[in-house]
């Protein structure tokens, strides 16, 4: 496998080379070349930004389709409660449950039933771990993403605990193999997170459906199916892990919620300054509303997260009683290490001549982000230059000025006459 | 940076991370450096008229200097104990101000040095190491 995978991908022939997805990704992965976007690989979270700002559809994310689930004899179908918000609430849990049983899965699982087990490993997380604070969800792939990329120094933050798709597909599996196990994903960065985990060798999930291809399958079948009996078993704690707040409300203490990719680096940037620390617990979640308004999502994300509140009011507040679930599923094996990727140069000498180039060479920019130049900003710009990826001349601001001066210098040189011409202004040679 | 301007004190720290992750310090580096850079930018704020904050990038480490047109500080042993502030009531209702800026600075940074005179204003230099790697 290439040193990184991405869900997030761009249809080429669909781009128009505009410059919305560069402006809004909140890790400058994005710069467009000979009129395409262009994405850098080792910046990437596949958080989905792009694919929500793009106007021409042209980015996209990669997941399995609904013919790919065919290669196991029994697919089992992993449902986030985000899902349940796609539709009104007289649309029942069970109901969905059948319709995804009725386009070809064998069996389905309810990813709500393992968040209360991750909301219980996080609860004894932050008892086992006093300080630092405050400590931060792992739960959206997208998050712990961006802090490897963006935010290094909270990577020891984030709780080392499993995100509740792969305590879901230890209990899909219950102990057997050969079914294939498949997440219905709001979002591109959970795609990424089964091809490429972070925190442990790798996924036990086979694949993910992208949740707006099985929503328009599943639509026409809702009527006509009887709901699933026994469906769902999560109580109101877990089922709420699909919408922003849910999380943090199975944790006792002090805690924050934060969701939409750019707020939540506010918060982070807050954490990096020495603040918060009077959090016990942050639940930070790339998409507004949480999961509900994830990229692959239908439905607007504000009234998704109104379906899915009346769907979770119909279940019990507590807990209910589960099988036990080891605890070495719960945990994070590996650690979260930090992508080091900003660096202008590996000998620190030269960085720092490449740092003094850099600022140097942004003063020389109008300071306009325009993004013209497929950089973001004017200091990405300085900082492309300074790498080696682009040149000063890529501004069009610049290169106007310099064009201007150049033909105010060729009026200037038009208005000389030779001096052997007639009315020439040459200088008389005075002859002595 | 302005005295009273809240959010300067937030986006200087930023970038000045931004700078060091470039040249590449290891993140606990840049952690105390941004925390050092934010408290001492927030003094700037909360206290002065006016101020700059400078960054010197070392090979053995990195020197914060924060200059500010100001009152200055009275006491600066009664300065460093946590908690003592002389922030106005109307800041400290809103959270800042709490008398943790400089015990705060003190303990992110190996060195810290303040020059300060009444009515003139104050230079904060601090000091972080860098492990040579």
């Amino acid at each position: 496998m290439p040193e990184y995978f991405h869900s997030v991908t761009l249809d080429r022939d669909k781009c128009k080379g505009c410059t919305n997805c560069i402006k809004g990704c909140p890790t400058e992965a994005i710069r467009v070349r000979d009129g395409k976007a262009v994405i850098i690989e080792e910046r990437c979270i596949d958080c989905g930004e792009c694919i929500r700002v793009c106007p021409n559809r042209a980015k996209a994310a990669l997941t399995e389709e609904l013919k790919d689930i065919a290669r196991f004899q029994r697919p089992i179908a992993l449902i986030p409660p985000s899902l349940y918000g796609q539709f009104p609430p007289h649309v029942s849990p069970g109901a969905i449950a059948a319709a995804l049983e009725a386009i070809g899965f064998a069996r389905v699982v309810e990813v709500g039933l393992a968040a209360e087990y991750v909301t219980e490993a996080v609860a004894e997380y932050l008892e086992e771990h006093q300080s630092p604070r405050p400590l931060i969800s792992s739960a959206c792939p997208a998050v712990v993403r961006l802090i490897q990329v963006r935010f290094p120094s909270l990577a020891d933050l984030i709780i080392r605990v499993e995100a509740p798709i792969e305590v879901a597909a230890v209990i899909a599996r219950g102990g057997e193999q050969g079914e294939g196990v498949f997440f219905i994903s709001p979002c591109p960065a959970k795609m990424t997170s089964i091809k490429q985990p972070v925190g442990r060798a790798r996924s036990g999930l086979d694949g993910a459906l992208s949740m707006a291809e099985v929503y328009g399958q599943m639509l026409p079948l809702l009527r006509k199916v009887e709901p699933l009996p026994g469906y769902p078993q999560a109580s109101h704690v877990g089922t709420s892990w699909g919408r922003s707040g849910g999380e943090r409300e199975g944790v006792s203490g002090r805690s924050l919620a934060v969701h939409g990719i750019h707020h939540v680096i506010k918060i982070f940037e807050l954490i990096e300054q020495g603040g918060l620390t009077d959090y016990e617990f942050i639940e930070a979640q790339s998409c507004p509303a949480g999961c509900v308004g994830g990229c692959l999502t239908v439905e607007n994300p504000f009234v998704a997260e109104t379906n899915l509140r009346h769907i979770a009011s119909r279940y019990p507040i507590g807990m209910g009683h589960r099988p036990k679930v080891a605890g070495e599923v719960l945990r994070l094996a590996k650690p979260i290490t930090p992508r080091k990727i900003w660096q202008l140069d590996d000998d620190a000498t030269r960085a720092m001549a490449k740092l003094l180039l850099l600022q140097e060479t942004e003063k020389e920019l109008p300071g306009l982000d325009c993004g013209s130049c497929g950089s973001p900003s004017c200091r990405t710009l300085a900082e492309d230059i300074v790498r080696g990826r682009a040149s000063i001349n890529d501004c069009i601001f610049n290169l106007r000025e310099r064009v201007r001066r150049l033909a105010e210098e060729m009026v200037d040189l038009a208005g000389k006459v030779p001096p052997a011409m007639a009315g020439g202004e040459g200088e008389t040679i005075d002859s002595e | 940076m302005e005295g009273r301007d809240f959010s300067v004190a937030g986006t200087a720290a930023s970038k000045i991370k931004k700078m060091l992750t470039e040249v590449g310090f290891e993140p606990e580096i840049i952690r105390r450096t941004t925390v050092v850079a934010y408290e001492a930018a927030m003094n700037i704020v909360i206290h002065a008229f006016r101020g700059r904050l400078l960054v010197h990038i070392e090979a053995d480490g990195i020197g914060l200097t924060a200059i500010d047109e100001g009152p200055g500080i009275p006491d600066v042993a009664m300065a460093m104990q946590e908690g003592y502030s002389t922030a106005s009531a109307s800041i400290r209702e809103m959270g800042f101000g709490a008398g943790m800026g400089l015990p705060n600075i003190k303990r992110h940074a190996d060195g810290l040095a303040i020059e300060t005179k009444v009515g003139e204003g104050t230079t904060l230099k601090a000091w972080i190491n860098c492990k040579k790697g």
